[in-house]
C-alpha cells in the first residue's frame, strides 16, 4: 500500500496524487486527510489530480467524501487539475461530483480558496 | 519451421493476455495492462480513458462481489477497426436480476451503484451473463474510430 504525503502550506493542506493508488491507499487518503485537517486546523485542502489518468466510482467517491468530511471540519476542499478525458469519462459514468470544487490548476486552486474565504469573513 | 511456430505464439500471447484478480493491488495491475493495449490498438486518449475506467469497474466488483476473478484482454478486429475486448469472469454468487443490477444507483454494497450502468456506457458493446451459483461473465469491447 502506497501513502500519499499531505503537505501543509499556512493553514491549507495540499495533496498531490502521483501514483495509480489501490482502493485501500485511497482509504488510507481519506483518513490521514482527516486527522491532518485537525490537527493543523486546516481551513482549505487542495487535491491536485494532474496526474490521475482515471477517476472510476471508488476515486470519485473519495473525492466526494473528502470534500463533505473536511466541510464538517470547517475545511474547504478544491480537486485541482483534472485531464478533459477523466471529465468526459466521469459524466459518462454517472458521477457528477456534486459539493466537489474543482479549479483547473493548483494556482487558481489556492485563488479560489483565497476567494472562498474572503467570503465567507 | 520450429521458428515459425514460435513466431505465431507470441503472436498469440501478444493478442490475448490473461490475469487474476486476487487484491485491490491487481485492480491497479488491470487498469495498466488494459492501458498498454488500449494504446496498441489505437484507441484515442479519452477512448483508453473510458475503457480503463470500465476495466477497473468491472475488475473491482469481482473482487468484491466474487472474491476475485479472472481478467482476459485481447485485441479483435473488423476489417480495417482494431479493438480491445475485455472479458471479466468469476466464480462468485452471481447476479440474481441483471436489468437491476445495471441500473445506476442501485447497489447491494456500500458503492454508487454506477459500475455496471457506467461501463456500459463507457464502451461499444457490452454483454453480462451471471446467473446465481454460476459466477458472472462481463464483456465489453471498445473499438477505435
Ligand atoms: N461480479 C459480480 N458478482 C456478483 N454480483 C455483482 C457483480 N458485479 C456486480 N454485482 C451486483 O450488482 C450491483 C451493482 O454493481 P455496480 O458495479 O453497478 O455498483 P456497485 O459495485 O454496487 O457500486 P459502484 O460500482 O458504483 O462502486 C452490486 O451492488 C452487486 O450486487
Ligand atoms: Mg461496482
Amino acid at each position: 500500500m502506497q501513502r500519499v504525503p499531505v503537505l501543509k502550506l499556512g493553514d491549507v493542506l495540499i495533496v498531490s496524487i502521483q501514483v495509480d493508488l489501490e482502493d485501500q491507499s485511497v482509504l488510507a487518503l481519506q483518513e490521514d486527510l482527516a486527522e491532518a485537517v485537525v490537527a493543523h486546523g486546516a481551513k482549505g485542502v487542495i487535491i491536485d489530480i494532474t496526474a490521475v489518468e482515471i477517476v472510476d466510482s471508488f476515486i470519485g467517491r473519495m473525492l466526494a467524501t473528502i470534500a463533505s468530511m473536511c466541510g464538517m471540519l470547517d475545511a474547504q476542499t478544491v480537486v485541482v487539475g483534472m485531464r478533459p478525458a477523466v471529465a468526459i469519462t466521469l459524466v459518462e459514468l454517472g458521477l457528477s461530483l456534486n459539493g466537489v470544487r474543482t479549479a483547473l490548476n493548483l494556482e487558481k486552486g489556492v485563488a479560489l480558496l483565497d476567494h472562498l474565504r474572503s467570503a465567507a469573513s | 519451421m520450429s521458428d515459425d511456430r514460435n513466431m505465431a505464439d507470441d503472436r498469440n500471447m501478444a493478442d490475448d493476455q490473461n490475469m487474476a484478480i486476487a487484491s485491490s493491488a491487481d485492480v491497479v495491475g488491470v487498469r495498466r495492462l488494459v492501458r498498454s493495449v488500449a494504446l496498441e490498438v489505437g484507441l484515442s486518449l479519452v477512448d483508453q480513458t473510458k475503457i480503463v475506467t470500465a476495466a477497473s469497474e468491472l475488475a473491482r466488483n469481482a473482487l468484491v462481489y466474487a472474491g476475485g476473478g479472472d481478467v482476459r484482454v485481447e485485441t479483435v478486429r473488423n476489417g480495417a477497426r482494431r479493438g480491445l475486448k475485455l472479458t471479466v469472469s468469476d466464480d462468485g454468487p452471481g447476479i440474481p436480476d441483471i436489468d437491476q443490477a445495471l441500473s445506476d444507483g442501485w447497489t447491494t454494497g456500500t458503492g454508487l451503484g454506477l459500475g455496471l450502468g457506467g461501463s456500459r456506457r463507457l464502451v461499444d458493446e457490452f454483454d453480462l451473463a451471471s446467473a446465481p451459483g454460476k459466477g458472472t461473465t462481463v464483456t465489453v469491447t471498445k473499438w477505435a474510430r
